[in-house]
């Protein structure tokens, strides 16, 4: 039929065109990079099996918190967050849940050297250092005594399946990265005021910290509210895994997450930034319906008055 | 004043006063549209229809937009997308349908050219129909500025520096232009203002300029046969509709549009749920800083081929290039000397320069998007000049053209 | 004559589909004017009465609309009637009026009037006592009282708890 023959012509130059602009240009304007699965093949295996008793132990000697805090056992932050960042140049996280966020091999290798597991080695020449100090071992092999530390803090953590969205970007990412859409400062979560005044001090403690950890990654990491729409769920998951492949020389530390972990970051960023995509499915899927009807109805009645035409 | 006798019904009624039922068979069940057409004949109602998705979502949008540097983006991205109930519905309506229109823009200006639709009196439609063309092209490209993202500030950046005209260095009138050295609070009020009263003004005005212009040469037909149209209308009335060679607009040609807007909608809407990307650039979820350009800057699809027409040559040379192209549409219906209202693939080596024409404004529009390197420059390059070469050759060809 | 009546039928099923359609986004239009889940959210104002000062009125902000609190004195609570202390929001030994402090008539915001322990309201001269009931017209009913919760000394506006549920019941509330 002639009106289908036009019909396959319009469509062909159609999909010619929106190939061009769209999948082959982006081709070849981003580098698509496959995600690792998380594997962390850069890493060494853990070669001792921990025990989380002996561990607690080596994490009080340690001296692990006299920078971090874990809550879970008790144990609050020894400095508030905006003097952490002046010393540090970032807030040290609590570890209350790193043992579930966090990848074991990660962490082990985050332990002995903080600045290779992170893969940021390349900031931290002539004579400057990671401000999380290595753990040399107390005297003991090192290597049982890591593994000791990486149990005690999965003993402690809440179990993988209750780490929420939330709670997995919070730990991972949240210290850094800000999300206006939630009212996630780098402070936390900001609390509702009922005067101006405290509310600009807040505003004030918060602009402080940025200050410092704008020093410290040489510029402010940007608020993740609509990453989900800006990067993507593969930009974003491939990225977190380790950023220097997306973005060569970046200040941003691999983090070390879980490919579950990484999975709900991925899902709380989706909440924020793309909170309306289930009803987005849903509504479209009953739109598609009614159509599909009417697209019947619409041709019956032309059939109904083009049979005297013809 | 006239005399008026009491009304029946509210029908008779409204047509003492308003002439309803004269109006109806004019502008309707007497208007009549040749029968030898095809679901090109169509994409008249489908823009109508978009236009009016348009209009109807943007209202929706309008209620909660902020035309505030500090407030457009979240406004835009947290309150619409993320708080009013389907307000996300009405942004990805409004904005895929504003891609989505120019597709069938396009489609409907091929179709003129391939059937000779702006020869022998048909001229004001091709030209009122540029208008259209050429306010839509402004109305996207305010409305693309509004959300205050990334894609939006460089845009409007780059865009308005062309008006300072290279080399001549106009650059009070790019500063005018703004309101402001960079765009800024008066660039987006002012284009927020283009965007939501005076271009979509001109837009309905121009509707109206351009139905006007149908009225009197008639809609063209498949074979651009020359209809009398009083003759065969007086057949289809005395009952003899198969012979006739023309149809009511309604409800005969009204049934066909109806069939293929359907079509167009199952389209749409798969794009406004699923696959939006296209037409809402993830990097205008970014949003706008004006000390950090994208590392690739593109305008939207349709109007990357006479952006590439800008792009492969020295600053003065693509400005007048560019030039060229935003007007040369304009001239068609002059350049083509050939008398033929014909299909394109009876008209010898018009044939030929429509679908080289086609083809070289894919090529651009795909170049457009690449970045400017190696092959792609070349390409585009070539292109750039086979388009302004295809102008030249035109009223040749058309004019050794012989008679069908 | 067949053809005709199947024609004008499909034209009107179509025409039926098509303006289910328009309903259809009708009420999407209608969802989007309703008021946002942050103004929602931002409907409950928590006010600390044990500072107030007897016989000085205090105005809180509760959904946009101004709120009267006025810790009554021990004379006031003492010459009311039944009916007014019905409307006495009680903390401890303190008797309070809470109010929306807009005029029934046409919305007006009334003065306090320490002396005489009334409103007046400055638009069309309408009264009410210091427990808020129309005392000359021109409004026609007493200024309404707020959905509240006590807890301890604090009113926490916009909440249904058991004594506002009790002014209910006993129809004072407006």
């Amino acid at each position: 039929m002639k009106e289908l023959k036009i019909l396959a012509v319009v469509v062909f130059f159609t999909l010619l065109t929106y190939w061009g602009v769209e999948p082959y240009a982006h081709s070849i304007m981003h580098v698509h990079v496959e995600s690792e699965h998380y594997a962390y093949d850069d890493l060494e295996p853990l070669q001792k099996t921990g025990d989380a008793t002996r561990g607690a132990e080596v994490f009080m000697n340690a001296g692990c918190i006299g920078c971090h805090g874990v809550k879970a056992a008790g144990m609050p932050a020894p400095m508030d967050p905006v003097s952490a960042a002046a010393s540090f140049g970032v807030n040290p996280p609590d570890l209350s849940n790193a043992g579930a966020i966090f990848d074991a091999k990660f962490l082990a290798a985050l332990i002995k050297n903080p600045a290779h597991a992170l893969k940021v080695e390349h900031k931290f020449t002539g004579g400057r250092t990671h401000p999380m100090t290595p753990f040399y071992g107390l005297g003991g092999d090192l290597d049982q005594e890591v593994a000791d530390i990486v149990a005690y803090l999965k003993s402690i953590a809440k179990k993988p399946e209750d780490i929420t969205p939330k709670m997995a970007f919070e730990t991972a990412c949240g210290r850094c990265h800000a999300v206006k859409y939630d009212g996630w400062t780098q402070l936390g979560e900001k609390p509702k005021f009922k005067h101006k005044k405290d509310e600009l001090l807040y505003d004030a403690k918060v602009l402080d910290y940025q200050d410092y950890l704008t020093k410290y990654m040489g510029k402010l990491p940007p608020d993740l509210s609509m990453y989900i729409r800006s990067r993507g769920e593969h930009y974003i998951k491939t990225f977190i895994e380790n950023p220097q492949n997306l973005l060569h020389g970046t200040a941003m530390p691999r983090v070390g997450v879980t490919a579950d972990s990484a999975d709900k970051v991925v899902e709380y960023l989706a909440d924020v930034g793309d909170s309306k995509r289930h009803e987005r499915d849903s509504v479209g899927k009953m739109v598609m319906l009614y159509l599909f009807i009417f697209a019947i109805l619409a041709y019956l009645w032309k059939q109904s008055i083009w049979r005297e035409l013809h | 004043m006239a005399h008026f006798e009491k009304a029946r019904n509210l029908e008779e009624w409204l047509d003492q006063r308003l002439a309803i039922k004269t109006l109806r068979r004019v502008l309707a069940e007497e208007y009549w549209i040749p029968k030898n057409i095809n679901f090109l004949w169509a994409m008249g109602m489908v823009l109508a229809i978009t236009f009016g998705i348009l209009l109807v979502s943007g209202i929706f949008l309008l209620m909660y937009y902020q035309p505030n540097i500090e407030t457009a983006f979240d406004s835009v991205n947290y309150t619409i997308m993320q708080e009013v109930e389907f307000g996300w519905l009405w942004r990805h309506m409004h904005a895929v349908a504003a891609s989505v229109v120019f597709l069938i823009i396009y489609i409907h200006m091929f179709t003129g050219i391939y059937y000779g639709s702006y020869k022998k009196g048909r001229e004001l439609i091709w030209i009122s129909g540029m208008l259209l063309f050429v306010t839509f092209s402004a109305e996207a490209f305010s409305g693309y500025m509004l959300p205050w993202g990334q894609m939006s500030y460089w845009a409007g950046m780059v865009i308005t520096n062309l008006f300072s005209l290279g080399s001549l260095e106009f650059n009070g009138l790019v500063e005018w232009i703004r309101g402001d050295y960079v765009p800024g609070q008066a660039f987006l009020t002012r284009f927020f203002m283009l965007h939501v009263l005076l271009l979509p003004l001109a837009i309905i005005g121009l509707i109206g300029l351009h139905f006007g212009t149908l009225r009197i040469p008639h809609v063209n037909n498949q074979d651009g046969e020359e209809i009398d149209f009083d003759e065969e209308a007086k057949k289809y009335l005395a009952g003899n509709k198969k012979e006739a060679k023309v149809i009511r607009f309604q409800p005969d040609f009204l049934s066909k549009d109806m069939f293929v807007v359907s079509i167009f909608l199952i389209f749409y809407f798969y794009l406004v749920f699923w696959h939006f990307d296209f037409a809402m650039d993830p990097i205008n979820f970014d949003p706008a800083d004006g000390l950090k350009t994208p590392p690739h800057i593109y305008p939207e699809w349709y109007f990357l081929w006479s952006y590439e027409i800008l792009r492969p040559f020295p600053k003065d040379p693509g400005l007048i290039a560019f030039g060229f192209a935003q007007v040369i549409f304009f001239f068609l219906p002059f350049l083509d000397k050939s008398p033929n209202v014909a299909p394109a693939s009876r008209r010898g080596m018009f044939k030929v320069w429509f679908w080289v024409m086609l083809v070289d404004m894919i090529v651009l529009t795909v170049m457009g998007k690449l970045p400017p390197q190696g092959i792609y420059s070349s390409i585009g390059f070539v292109a750039a000049v086979i388009f302004i070469g295809l102008w030249i050759v035109l009223p040749i060809i058309t004019k050794k053209e012989k008679a069908v | 004559m067949a053809d005709n009546s199947r024609r004008d039928f499909m034209g009107k099923v179509f025409g039926g589909w098509a303006a289910l359609g328009g309903l259809g986004a009708l009420y999407a239009a209608k969802k989007t004017w309703d008021p946002l889940p942050s103004v929602k959210a931002a409907g409950f104002t928590k006010v600390d009465l044990s500072a107030a000062e007897p016989n000085v009125l205090n105005v809180e902000k509760w959904r946009g609309k101004p709120i009267f609190i006025l810790k009554k004195t021990p004379e006031m609570v003492a010459n009311q009637t039944d009916e007014e202390t019905a409307r006495d929001v009680i903390v401890g030994n303190d008797h309070f009026l809470i109010c929306i402090g807009l005029c029934t008539h046409l919305g007006c915001i009334p003065a306090y009037r320490p002396d005489k322990h009334d409103f007046k309201c400055a638009c069309h001269g309408g009264e009410f006592n210091a427990s808020a009931i129309n005392t000359a017209p021109p409004p026609p009913s007493p200024m309404v009282i707020p959905p509240f919760r006590l807890d301890g000394t604090t009113i926490i506006l916009g909440e249904e708890g058991p004594e506002y549920k009790k002014m209910k019941e006993a129809g004072v509330i407006a």
